[in-house]
Formats: C-alpha cells, structure tokens, sequence
C-alpha cells in the first residue's frame, strides 16, 4: 500500500510515459501501416514485395530483438544520437505497423467488390479508388481489430521500460530494487496499465458505433 | 494482375505507367539495399573478420545452446499453458458460478497485464523466498520465465478453446444430454475434441506467440538465445569494437526461422482441415496476430455446459 503513497510522483510519471509512448507510436503505425498496407494491394510489383517483407519480417521477429536492433544496431550503423525515448518510438512502431498493415489489408478485402468496380468504371484511378471509396469504408471493419493491436501495443511498451525509457515497468523495477513488496507493486502497475486498456476498448467501441452502419 | 478487384486488367498506357513505376520502385528498393549495405561496410560491419567468428566453435556452441534454451523454455511453457488454457476454459463455461468467476477474473486480469510485468514479479517473488521454493528457487529466472508464459498464454489459449466450444452446435449438446451422457462426458467427448479440432490453427499461432515472448527472458538475464548471444557478443572484440550486429543479425534469422516453421505448420493444418467436411470448420485464423482473431468477434453469447 505504501509503495504508491511514498511513490506517487514517479508513479504518475511512469503512468504518463506509458501513455505518451502508447499514444505517440500507434500514430505512427497507423501511418506506416496504412501506407505497407497501400503498397500490399498495388498493382506495382517491387512495392508488394516490400510490403510482404516488411510484414513477414516484423511479425516474426521478437520485439525484444527490435529493441536490441534499435539500441545497438541503429546508433552505431545509421543515426547516432537517437535518445532513449525515440528509438524506443521506432521499435514500437516498426514492430507495430505489420500487424496494422494486415488488419488494414483484411479490411480492404471486405469491402464489396461492387464497390471498387463502381469507382473503376467511374473511370477513377487506384490511388482514388483507395483514398476515395474502399479505405472510408474499410475503416470500419477495422476498428475491432486495431482495438486489440492498440491493447498489445500499450502492453509492449512495457519493453521500453527494460531499456531505461520512463513508464510503468521501469517503475516496477525501481520500487522493487528499493526493496518494496512485490505483490502490491505489481497490482499497482496491474492497475495502471489496466485504465490504460480500458480506455482505449472503451474509446474504440464508441468509436465502432459512431462509424457503424447499418447494412 | 487481374485478382485484385482495386485496378483493372491494364491497358497499353496503363502498362507503360506500371512499368515505369515498377523501374521507380524496383530503385528505390535497390537504393534501400545499397544504402543499407553502403552504411554497414562504412562502419566495417561486413568486415570478413567480423563475421569470422561464427566460423569459431565456441561461438557455434553458445548459439546452439542458447537454441536449446529456448526451445526448452518454449516447450515448458506452450505445453503448461495448453494444459492451463484447458482448464481455464472448462472452469469459465462452468455451470457453478464461482468457478466461472474465478476463470473469469483470472483470465481477465492476467490478459490485460503486460507480460513482462508479471514475468518480473514472478521471478522477484522466486528471488526473495529463494530457500522456501525447492526446484522453483535454485532456477528462478527460468521458472519466473515459464510460468509467466504459461499464466499469459493459458489465459489466451483458454478463451480460444471457449471459442471454440462455442462454435459446436448447440443441437448437439442438447442431443447428448436426451443421450443420457453426463457433464464430462459431454465436455470430454463431444465439446473438447471438436474444440480442438476447429481451434487448431489457432492454438498454434497463439504458440507463435509464446515462442516469441521467450525473448523476454533478456530482461529478467535468463540465458535464453537474445541474453546468450548479447553476452557472447560482449565478450568478442574484433578490431576494437564488439560484434553486436553481426550477433543480433543471426539471432534475428534465427528467430524468424523458428517463427515461420511454426507458422507455417499451422498454415498445413488449416488447410488439411478445410478439406474434410465433416464437423465444425476449422478456424482461419493461422498467422501470428497479437491477439487470435476469433476473439474479437466472441464475448457475448456464451455457451454454459448445465
């Protein structure tokens, strides 16, 4: 009980850099998972093969070794002087869009065919068709699943607390080290990034009902 | 060209533009590539002597035994959280209602913690009651490790055997019970077993996932292969500098080696099981998500054996 009490400034500050980092890569998933995703459906051949690789490689690869890749491989071969935060920002990110850049792709394919052919006989291009008709309406079958990769995504953020990066883990660890209980460490931290979940299903459910459309 | 429904067959300008983007793209990946390999022989990464020393038998050893660390870990921890997953599901489709809401809690809690946090508490609770533990204390980091694993795991795999207990017609647990079979019989051998079977693809992309996660013994220094070869990298100096890229590039292919072995066992089971017709349809779900993808379409309607 005390360890929050007597730690509540740092708990706060791990409680936030949890939040930030959650919210700060899953923008920038979003934004290379749309894009992956873009190129998984093009009718460019090399921009598949990007897209196949990238996704084979992130979704098989742990993210501990992103974080190991981004600490020692990183700073030393391609851009030295990378703080913490940010390489721990890619990491996340990299690792993330791969599975964003799939359930984009699934939503893709579930939009009616009849619809792109609409767009393709309205004489629109593939870039238009994408931005224009199947992406608005891909967007909701999208929602639910990038609600759970959203979850996963604040759950791996505890990584970045192993590599000295602020938020909860390195909390536990900390308070730990000092010598507190572990059991009420980890229910506090439990209960951290608990709100952090529930938040982000209980945003994306409203999120599922503003978009849904009754078909 | 003509299996997407995104673009038409092409035309004679429409073939030209493809083409020429296909130049521009097919550049700017060779261009990636350079400038990637341009980077790493900069920084003498693709030196012949830094990539010698996986010609050395020691460093050989230390890869393979860091392999079969974690294959070991792999295996305790998937078998204990099928075992886990099973139980769990059982106990949350039960008709007595605390024990559906202990799998419940249980499930939900350990679910929404990261895994990291409760692998770290696990092997600090190891630590600190060291003598009291007997087995468990004298490995703490692999027991910590293991049963944080299995605790995450069981309580995904549990929800992907409720999933698929649900998915068998109601029509023919009613039948077994005007049958005259019991509670177990009817979970033993008509739930479980078509569960199983539908749940199958499913189950081992979950075990992708735990394969994965054995990765996580780096932070807690369990000698898994990340913590074997950061260590064995430490300890090599080839002109000056530790060999870290070169150790992390190997261990990265390994990984994704084992990964898409796993994977793709799942992909031929699939698509065994979608030959047959009999039963209930096997699940699509055969590649590795953060979280199964029959999930998110159960929670409401759940099925309780009475």
């Amino acid at each position: 009980m005390n360890v929050l009490l007597d730690h509540l400034a740092d708990f706060r500050e791990g409680f936030v850099g949890t939040v930030l980092l959650t919210l700060a890569s899953g923008l920038l998933a979003m934004v290379l998972g749309v894009i992956i995703a873009g190129f998984r459906v093009s009718p460019v051949p090399p921009l598949r093969m990007f897209g196949t690789a990238w996704v084979t490689l992130f979704r098989n690869t742990p993210l501990t070794l992103l974080f190991l890749v981004a600490w020692f491989v990183v700073p030393v071969v391609f851009a030295p002087g990378l703080s913490p935060w940010m390489k721990a920002l890619l990491a996340l990110s990299f690792y993330t869009s791969a599975f964003v850049c799939e359930a984009v792709r699934s939503g893709i394919n579930t939009v009616p065919m009849g619809q792109a052919e609409a767009a393709r006989s309205l004489g629109m291009t593939f870039v238009q068709t994408l931005r224009l008709i199947v992406l608005p309406q891909a967007t909701r079958t999208v929602v639910a699943p990038l609600s759970s990769i959203f979850i996963a995504l604040t759950k791996n953020s505890a990584i970045a607390g192993a590599f000295s990066v602020t938020e909860l883990f390195g909390w536990q660890k900390t308070m730990s080290d000092q010598g507190y209980a572990i059991a009420w460490i980890f229910l506090w931290v439990a209960l951290g990034y608990l709100v952090i979940t529930f938040s982000i299903s209980g945003l994306f459910r409203l999120l599922e009902r503003r978009l849904g459309v009754a078909r | 060209m003509t299996s997407s429904v995104l673009y038409d067959a092409p035309g004679p300008k429409a073939r030209v533009r493809n083409r020429f983007y296909t130049a521009i793209g097919s550049l700017a990946l060779v261009g990636l590539l350079v400038f990637v390999v341009y980077r790493l022989d900069v920084k003498g990464q693709l030196d012949p002597k830094v990539w010698n020393i996986f010609n050395n038998a020691g460093v050989r050893t230390m890869i393979r035994d860091g392999v079969l660390t974690t294959l070991k870990v792999f295996a305790v921890a998937g078998a204990l959280s099928l075992l886990l997953g099973l139980l769990l599901a059982v106990a949350r489709v039960s008709e007595h209602r605390p024990v559906r809401w202990f799998a419940t809690v249980f499930i939900e809690l350990f679910r929404a913690v990261p895994l990291l946090i409760t692998i770290y508490a696990l092997w600090v609770l190891f630590l600190s009651y060291k003598g009291d533990l007997g087995v468990i204390g004298e490995n703490s980091a692999f027991w910590g490790l293991v049963i944080g694993l299995t605790v995450y795991n069981g309580c995904v795999q549990a929800e992907v055997f409720r999933a698929g207990i649900n998915a068998v017609p109601r029509g023919q647990v009613e039948a077994a019970y005007a049958l005259g079979l019991r509670k177990y019989q009817v979970m033993t051998t008509l739930l479980l077993p078509q569960a199983v079977r539908s749940m199958l693809p499913t189950m081992i992309s979950q075990l992708v996932v735990t394969l994965k996660d054995t990765s996580l013994g780096y932070v807690i220094t369990y000698t898994e292969l990340l913590y074997a070869t950061r260590q064995m990298a430490g300890n090599i100096i080839v002109d000056g500098e530790n060999p870290y890229t070169a150790v992390t590039f190997v261990a990265g292919a390994i990984y994704v080696a084992m990964c898409l072995a796993l994977s793709s066992l799942a992909t031929w089971i699939e698509r065994r099981g979608r030959r047959t017709k009999t039963g209930v349809a096997v699940a699509a779900a055969a590649e590795p998500a953060e979280q199964p993808a029959v999930l998110e379409t159960v929670g409401d309607g759940d099925q309780t054996v009475q």
